[in-house]
């Protein structure tokens, strides 16, 4: 029950990208298509479950009993940076189209805030290994339903006759708001 | 930016010509949750700042030394050293400020514009421009932080840096400083300061237009006068 509560709170109800701003660069970024959202994010919430798993270690097992706490930031970011680097070399060797399609965007799964900041949140909150991993799993599926939600609404704006200056950028920031809106909704739930 | 060298150039171009947030999106997740108020983006946009210029400084000065293949891992090692060293000081000195961030002062490991500005421009400049860029990049940021807090602030609860500054008979719009009212906010603010721009680019062209035009009318015969609008 409390691994639900856990799971469900950070992918609905503190959804990481529309109430924490976790990971807005890809949510700008690969959100105008939604085969490549998806994709992303699974990768998204790949790398995330196994950096749950690896600083979650690291921290308990090493820097804690070490008393090594301010080597934290950047021992998390090296673990993720190496993570991702394997994830890119794994979609690589499998999977040439889903490479192609995520582009530029897959190093910089290491710049984007959700991981390490699931990493930061973890430590802060004191959970435990299980807790970690649905943390991981929550804050990936909601990433990949804030992405995909994203994709498929600016995929119809394509069509709409939107002012030009608000065109790109702007819309989509408007749209998240609203969104964000619809998500407030659930703020009761847990 | 190619015949703009001097430092003074350098440093502008952040503010406005290339603001981080406003011209390349960048740094967007820490721009849209610490802006509650005018303070939390103020705090935010020097941290940032100090991490950007002696990241900026450091990996210039270490460019040469750095192999290629593990730039990336580098300048985020660079980076992180200096965040843990904000981090500290913030705890140690403004516990206050320090909570109401939480997270997202280490979060400045990841902020892109300080990667973005070691990958795009310190590791292929001199130390001096680079210490220009990152504080003219800081100085756009932090602008950027203070605005769009000051708007939040103001709308959200009615207050500027903490003083009752609109009537009791105003409702505070609660939506502003929730994080639905981040995106609108900034969403609202970016579409008008590309309503701005081009609008100065269509002025420019115009001016273009008409300069051909007058040269124009001096040489040709009416017909190609009109051929020369259309294109």
């Amino acid at each position: 029950m409390d691994l639900l509560i856990v799971f469900l709170s950070a992918a609905i109800v503190n959804n990481f990208v529309l109430s924490y701003f976790l990971g807005i660069c890809p949510f700008i970024g690969v959100s105008n298509k939604l085969t490549s959202a998806f994709s992303m994010g699974l990768a998204t919430t790949f790398v995330l479950v196994l950096t749950a798993v690896v600083t979650w270690m690291i921290n308990h097992l090493i820097l804690i009993p070490a008393g090594l706490d301010y080597l934290q930031y950047v021992s998390f970011i090296l673990v993720i940076a190496s993570l991702v680097q394997f994830v890119e070399m794994f979609i690589k060797k499998t999977s040439q189209p889903l490479y192609r399609a995520l582009g530029i965007y897959l190093p910089l799964i290491t710049t984007n805030c959700a991981i390490l900041g699931l990493a930061l949140f973890m430590a802060l909150r004191d959970y435990d290994m299980m807790q970690s991993i649905f943390f991981g799993l929550g804050a990936g599926t909601g990433f990949t339903l804030a992405l995909v939600i994203m994709a498929g609404i600016r995929e119809e704006l394509e069509l709409a006759d939107i002012p030009k200056p608000f065109r790109g950028v702007p819309i989509t920031l408007i749209t998240a708001g609203l969104l964000a809106m619809a998500f407030m909704g659930f703020s009761g739930l847990i | 930016m190619s015949k703009a060298n001097s430092p003074l150039n350098d440093f502008m171009n952040g503010i406005w010509k290339q603001n981080p947030i406003f011209k390349q999106v960048l740094g967007t997740c820490p721009t849209l949750a610490v802006t509650v108020s005018v303070m939390n983006g103020i705090a935010m946009g020097l941290a940032t700042t100090f991490v950007l210029f002696f990241s900026s400084v450091i990996i210039s000065m270490i460019k040469k030394l750095i192999p290629n293949q593990v730039r990336i891992a580098a300048y985020i090692v660079v980076i992180a050293t200096f965040v843990t060293i904000v981090d500290i000081v913030m705890k140690a000195q403004f516990p206050e400020l320090s909570k109401s961030l939480g997270p997202f002062i280490p979060l400045i490991v990841v902020n892109c514009i300080i990667l973005g500005r070691a990958e795009a421009f310190a590791s292929k400049n001199t130390v001096v421009r680079s210490a220009f860029d990152a504080l003219g990049m800081g100085a756009g940021f932090t602008l950027a932080l203070l605005v769009l807090g000051g708007i939040r602030e103001i709308l959200g609860s009615n207050q500027l840096l903490g003083t009752v500054i609109l009537p009791a008979t105003v409702e505070p719009m609660l939506i502003f400083i929730l994080p639905a009212g981040a995106f609108l906010t900034l969403g609202i603010l970016f579409g008008t300061a590309n309503f701005f721009e081009q609008r100065k680019k269509e002025n420019a062209r115009q001016k273009v237009i008409e300069a051909n035009r007058a040269s124009r009318q001096v040489a040709l015969p009416v017909e190609q006068q009109n051929e020369g609008e259309e294109a």
